[in-house]
């Protein structure tokens, strides 16, 4: 390949990303400005910002009023180059393009399932055009009907109980992040040239995995073409690099504009922009080409694009997830492999849409917190997290160890490096459930009917702690079995059926991807089995002797109290479960990984649980993530937290979550009334 | 040794500075009207424990405290001098924790000077309370006389240990500009005074009394606002500000 330095480009410092192949991070390490400074510099919305965002607001106001929903689309099935363009208010936007061609016009995505796309229409009083059903019935399979031809009566059972629930089988499955920047920072053009090159070494003895990457390169490139025609609806030519820092956001948002048109994923995260776009900013003013102001309205319209994100989804949808999320996390911040803070003055303008747009919860705004960020950026964070609410933080000193310095987080919690690695996304197995399994030998506290193995069931009066782990371990064994195969019934027909060909499109060729497990009901766990093993648990038998009930006799150390007495039993769990995991052989041999993190999920999983031998009762929720359960962590906070970071992240690398609400009167002072240390020679002058 | 310890608070953000490792002690002399722990008034009871078993406790999250510590408050940790100092030896000396005595000084006299001295080795702050600076509302205040805690202020400035001072107003008994400013007077005395913290009254520890089956003292009073303690902080320091210039007094 002929390598010619893009006039685009001219300021850059050249690197591998220029003279060796596609390849991001060495671009921003060779040319992001480090910021230390504080926010004083951040400049207030413009007034086509304000006019704007009015207008959006209501329209989100309008959605409110109709019950949810604006408007559907119910007979254009949604592509990339499917709708003409769509605007706010053409005029007053800097960065343009929408799903349809109406701001908050849902659009229809039949791929994953065809009646999860109508049912979502119906439950706010739409119908999808006969023709479309009729296409993608008779016609075209949908990845849920796949999954189901596939699914074993052992499967649809333990999804039926929800022993496995949650599963992406008739949803798009998510949890892919497409490195959008390559767009901005090469154009289409050399992207698809080098998908070529990919395409054309893929040849010799066809073998299916051959076959299979030779068709998904080919996806790929459609995809790539499709999203320079997107450019084109819009009045851009995107075939080449982004020339400025307008462009640089506008091309990347394009790439992202591609996905979530083609995907209804459970998440759609779109990785770790500011800094690599902060490059374009920096040499725009440097150049004088934009002002602050300038820069931050670039931002701002940007932001307020990713807020526009929507999904047609069911109720039953929104109740497992509780809302409508979207997940469009982005992560900020961090600290490189070589000691420099990846923070950038970018870094603060994407978190300074909480203020000139005000507070929400998408963009996930998400800060990859590090003893070692500037201090000034972590004074900025706080200020932003106390008056808004709107900021998630997680552990970069811990995931960096693992994916180096650009990685970003996928839905809540997932780590992935940007455009090498990419997940299936897996839900999570109920352990609590799986633990009354072993209590009752299979049968379903709740449905009464056998779903695990018929094994022996826990005997006599009271609940024996070596003789329930015993019985608790093999129907771990089962269940981890069962769940990783239904995993890769799931993941092998979304490929077929819902292939995310523009995300992929924006991924090395040989991309690693994680198999992502979870598991929900942690807590209830862990206390069930230190009551049983630190107090009496007399189990209530039903006329056919399944355990419907449990008294508890005396007290017992309860987890998220900084007790290793039980907190170990948490860890034990975590980490044998994962063993049994690791033991399977999974699709596309996807590394096995495992999440305790359902933060919305655990109230459904809470109603079709049964009585828990730790004195929960039937239909109350299972604690979020890895939380202790409600009201038994009563040794404080700093105990709470610290009972969950025992939990092994080898063991749970794909995130642990603890959900943790405080009052902000309990965080320390007000600033207005304790104003720290005294200044007594100033007093003195004063 | 034991100390009757009231509870323990592993997250404790206002009492003192960072993050605090808080050990409340059971029992306290003074009765004070607003107080919202009644319950650690009686002394001789709550939990046993030794200085190792909340050491240990305090270092199993010691993550969290960097750039926090330890703070003994209560009740009165002085009630308990012999173990408040075993407690803090060994948190300085063997675990390296900043140290914090969160108190009203009530218990300190001259004669009990050394014992106090060998408190004072391991104690890298002291947060004084001072309830009233007026005589005779202190006593109707807090069922106590004044002397002590004023001696004890002294005593903490001539050795040049830091300290915080903590002032609590209360519409009708201290919220009131003569006394705020006399108390800015007299804490501009102490040489070590290092902050000044102004909590307005509340009523969260109604519910308390209520429990114990006690009459709440201040039924009615009334619960100032942010305003009103930062208007109150500016008087204080007025009258701080004055006595280090040796003006006259305002009032």
């Amino acid at each position: 390949m002929k390598k010619v330095f893009a006039p685009e480009w001219e300021g850059f410092v050249s690197g591998k990303w220029f003279d060796d192949g596609i390849n991001v991070r060495d671009f921003i390490q060779k040319n992001y400005t480090p910021y230390e400074g504080d926010e004083s510099f951040l400049a207030k919305p413009t007034q086509a910002t304000v006019k704007l965002w009015d207008k959006v607001l209501e329209l989100m106001k309008q959605e409110r009023e109709a019950g949810g929903v604006l408007d559907m689309d119910t007979d254009i099935v949604s592509s990339i180059t499917s709708h003409p363009a769509g605007y706010i208010d053409k005029p007053l936007e800097k960065i343009v393009g929408l799903q349809t061609d109406k701001p908050l016009k849902r659009s229809l995505q039949p791929f994953g399932g065809i009646r999860m796309a109508e049912s979502a229409c119906e439950s706010y009083g739409y119908k999808v055009a006969p023709n479309i059903s009729e296409i993608f019935t008779k016609y075209r399979k949908t990845h849920n009907q796949g999954v189901f031809d596939a699914y074993t009566p052992e499967m649809r059972l333990a999804r039926k109980s929800a022993i496995i629930t949650g599963l992406p089988d008739a949803y798009g499955r998510g949890r892919i992040i497409g490195d959008y920047r390559r767009v901005a920072l090469y154009g289409i053009d050399r992207l698809i040239e080098d998908k070529e090159h990919q395409r054309a070494l893929v040849s010799g003895s066809m073998s299916e995995k051959k076959i299979r990457l030779r068709e998904e390169l080919m996806d790929q490139i459609s995809a790539l073409n499709d999203m320079k025609k997107l450019g084109e609806i819009y009045g851009f030519d995107i075939s080449k690099p982004a020339k400025n820092a307008q462009e640089a956001v506008q091309w990347l948002y394009f790439g992202y504009l591609a996905a979530v048109k083609e995907q209804n994923g459970a998440a759609m995260s779109i990785g770790r922009t500011s800094t690599f776009l902060d490059i374009y900013i920096e040499r725009d003013l440097r150049n004088g080409a934009i002002t602050e102001d300038e820069a931050q309205e670039l931002i701002d319209h940007f932001i307020m694009k990713l807020r526009l994100v929507k999904f047609a989804r069911t109720p039953e949808y929104n109740a497992l997830f509780s809302g409508d999320p979207t997940w469009v996390t982005e992560s900020i911040g961090g600290i490189g492999i070589d000691g420099r803070p990846l923070v950038t003055k970018n870094s603060f303008r994407y978190l300074h849409t909480l203020e000139n747009l005000g507070p929400a919860p998408e963009p996930n705004l998400t800060v990859l917190w590090s003893t070692r960020l500037p201090r000034s950026f972590k004074a900025y964070c706080a200020k932003m997290s106390i008056q808004t609410s709107s900021i998630q933080y997680e552990n970069d000193d811990m995931m960096r160890v693992s994916h180096g310095d650009d990685y970003a987080i996928a839905c809540c919690v997932s780590s992935m490096v940007v455009g090498k690695e990419m997940q299936f996304f897996g839900a999570r197995a109920n352990l609590a459930k799986c633990l009354l399994y072993a209590i009752n030998g299979g049968m379903d506290e709740r449905l009464k009917i056998q779903v695990g193995p018929k094994y022996r069931k826990c005997e006599g009066e009271y609940l024996d702690f070596d003789d329930v782990m015993d019985k608790f371990d093999a129907m771990q064994s089962w269940l981890a079995d069962l769940y990783v195969n239904t995993l890769n019934v799931i993941h092998y027909m979304h490929d077929k059926y819902c292939y995310e060909r523009s995300q992929m499109a924006l991924h090395d060729r040989d991309v690693k991807r994680y198999f992502a497990t979870g598991i929900a009901g942690l807590s209830v766990v862990a206390d069930s089995l230190s009551a049983i093993k630190y107090a009496k648990v007399k189990p209530i038998r039903d006329e056919n002797g399944i355990c419907v009930d449990f008294e508890i006799e005396g007290d017992f150390p309860k987890y998220g109290n900084n007790d290793d007495r039980v907190d170990e039993l948490a860890v034990d769990v975590v980490h044998s479960f994962m063993d049994k995991i690791r033991e399977h052989r999974t699709y596309r041999d996807g590394i096995p990984t495992m999440s305790i993190l359902t933060i919305t999920s655990n109230v459904v999983y809470g109603k079709k649980t049964g009585n828990t031998p730790d004195g929960r009762k039937l239909g109350v929720p299972l604690a979020p993530g890895a939380n202790p359960m409600h009201g038994r962590d009563t040794s404080g906070a700093v105990a709470s937290l610290a009972s969950v970071a025992k939990l092994p992240f080898g063991d749970a690398q794909d995130g642990i979550s603890n959900t943790f609400s405080i009052i902000p009167g309990a965080l320390g002072k007000d600033d207005a009334v304790f104003a720290g240390e005294l200044d007594l020679d100033a007093l003195r002058n004063s | 040794m034991t100390g009757h310890i009231h509870s323990l608070e592993s997250f404790g953000t206002v009492d003192g500075p960072g993050i605090r490792y808080v050990i409340f002690f059971q029992g306290c002399p003074m009765r004070c009207q607003y107080c919202h722990n009644p319950d650690t008034w009686q002394a001789g009871s709550g939990t046993e424990m030794t200085a190792e078993e909340i050491l240990k406790k305090a270092d199993s999250v010691r993550e969290f405290l960097r750039g926090g510590g330890i703070t003994a408050t209560g009740g009165e940790p002085l009630m308990q001098l012999p173990f408040l100092t075993e407690l803090f030896k060994k948190a300085k000396t063997q675990y390296r924790f900043h140290t914090c005595l969160d108190t009203s000084g009530i218990t300190f006299s001259e004669d009990k000077r050394s014992i106090f001295d060998e408190l004072m080795k391991y104690t890298d702050l002291v947060m004084l309370d001072i309830k009233h600076i007026d005589p005779q509302k202190h006593i109707e205040l807090t069922a106590q006389k004044q002397d002590n805690v004023l001696a004890f202020a002294r005593y903490l400035s001539d050795k040049n240990i830091p300290v915080w001072i903590r002032h609590v107003i209360v519409p009708g008994i201290t919220l009131n500009d003569k006394y705020l400013y006399r108390l800015g007077r007299f804490i501009g005395t102490i040489n070590s005074l290092k902050a000044l913290d102004v909590l307005p009254y509340h009523d969260m520890g109604k519910a308390k009394y209520k429990q114990l089956g006690m009459k709440y003292p201040l039924e009615g009073t009334r619960t100032p606002d942010k305003q009103e303690a930062v208007a109150a902080r500016g008087t204080i320091l007025r009258g701080v500000r004055d006595e280090l210039k040796g003006l006259p007094y305002e009032y």
